[in-house]
């Protein structure tokens, strides 16, 4: 078996990545004005919101490519759902921490059943099932078509947790979507999309890594069973 | 034979079956009368407060005690390879889903029948209206649809019954914020055109959960 080629477009995401980050924590820390109420607590917005956008793009991802599987039936979009689970599901995690710290000085409390907060600490919840399903299956075609079942099934279940969760509470500055009260400076806005662009860019690269990774493995998979043949 | 003939053969078979063991009602029922137990002496309930708190120590109660009815209904199928002969049976996979989908639901709906007059008794809430019972069917319906999916996939895994609960329980929210809030607001006799965002939220979940358990059940049970 050969070695497999140099994978340019792995590095070249890596490199993008690298270079943007570092210009993203600039850009929150010194291109970003300090806001007027909240001071510099705020600027932890610039890494949780692009954090909750990863986490729920990770899922999305895994729901086409669980969707994908089940029609074609090809390893390879089993490999892309998992691992987008497991880096949306990293995200996540990230967003909902980066959530509480954010909340304890301005709400005054670490944790409060705000829509958003919950939403995601509710998918977190979610994909962290997820991964356990894919290790308790017995066989790698048992765990690929349950995991995609169960891919389907629950990002079906998001725009519904979403409505019942918002119409339950609701407390989150909408700074996004709200009115003139909650309008970002546009450096602001511009340091936000930067962000989004820089973490999008981190996801793609690491869902790059995270796939070639269970590539590699299955390869050594079917090394290790010619070898024991040759042997046997 | 019809569709809906093979639907009802399979409910058929899984109520005769109860009937001889009694094992998923009888387990469900003890359980869930022990979970409102639980909760009483764990929120003391007494009053105001155990009326307000009814909806949703009942939601909760339906959830928990359901995974031990669902577990074992698939369970049962798995031990003895009953599964395969369904599978083999000249009969459409959904047709497979839905007779075991509809199974559970009476089973869950029988637990219901006890559970709900039973906190009438111990709470003094008002549950015994049409709104809320509507509700009730709603809430179940969606449940029993995604729960019947997903224990076809936990029997399956070496984890077994330990998986469905953490399967099911994070896809099953939506529904029971909406089932706790519109029984709430029902039971306090608010009008059901005021509660029609949670009903409809619980109909649309219901659509989506038994059209993705129908479309994807063939891959949850096929080996």
């Amino acid at each position: 078996m050969s070695r497999p080629p140099r994978d340019r477009w792995g590095l070249a995401l890596i490199a993008a990545a690298a270079a943007l980050l570092p210009l993203a924590v600039l850009a929150a820390f010194f291109y970003a004005p300090r806001e007027l109420s909240m001071g510099d607590v705020q600027r932890i917005f610039y890494f949780h919101v692009p954090s909750a956008w990863v986490g729920f793009f990770g899922f999305f991802v895994t729901f086409l490519a669980s969707i994908a599987y089940l029609v074609r039936g090809e390893r390879r979009w089993d490999i892309i759902a998992a691992s987008s689970a497991e880096v949306g599901l990293t995200f996540i995690t990230a967003a909902v921490v980066t959530g509480s710290l954010w909340a304890r000085p301005v709400w005054g409390t670490y944790w409060t059943w705000e829509p958003r907060l919950t939403i995601s600490a509710v998918q977190l919840l979610v994909y962290v099932a997820y991964v356990m399903l894919r290790s308790a299956a017995d066989n790698p075609a048992q765990t690929a078509r349950f995991s995609a079942v169960y891919g389907i099934v629950a990002f079906v279940t998001v725009p519904l947790s979403w409505f019942a969760i918002r119409w339950w509470r609701t407390i989150h500055p909408d700074v996004l979507t709200g009115g003139d009260s909650s309008g970002l400076e546009p450096r602001m806005v511009q340091t936000l999309m930067f962000c989004l662009l820089t973490f999008t860019v981190l996801y793609f690269a690491i869902l790059r890594q995270r796939v070639r990774l269970e590539a590699a493995r299955d390869r050594l998979a079917a090394l290790r069973e010619s070898e024991d043949l040759n042997l046997g | 034979m019809s569709f809906t003939a093979k639907v009802w053969a399979i409910v058929r078979k899984d109520l005769a079956a109860e009937l001889h063991t009694r094992e998923i009602v009888s387990a469900m029922l003890v359980f869930a009368v022990l979970a409102l137990l639980i909760f009483s002496f764990a929120l003391d309930l007494q009053g105001r407060s155990a009326v307000a708190a009814t909806p949703g120590v009942l939601w909760a109660t339906i959830a928990f005690a359901g995974t031990l009815g669902l577990s074992r209904s698939m369970a049962r199928e798995q031990s003895g390879g009953c599964l395969d002969g369904l599978l083999l049976a000249p009969v459409d996979r959904s047709a497979v889903f839905f007779g075991k989908a509809l199974g559970n639901l009476i089973f869950i709906g029988i637990v219901e029948l006890v559970l709900v007059p039973l906190s009438v008794i111990l709470f003094d809430a008002p549950l015994l209206k049409p709104g809320v019972l509507l509700v009730l069917a709603l809430g179940t319906i969606g449940y029993a649809a995604a729960g019947t999916l997903l224990a076809a996939v936990a029997v399956n895994t070496r984890a077994r019954e330990v998986l469905l609960p953490v399967l099911l329980l994070p896809l099953v929210v939506p529904a029971l914020i909406a089932a706790v809030k519109a029984t709430s607001w029902l039971m306090d006799g608010g009008p059901l055109g005021e509660a029609s965002g949670w009903v409809n939220l619980l109909i649309v979940y219901d659509l989506a959960m038994v059209a993705v358990s129908m479309l994807t059940f063939d891959y949850a049970v096929s080996e």
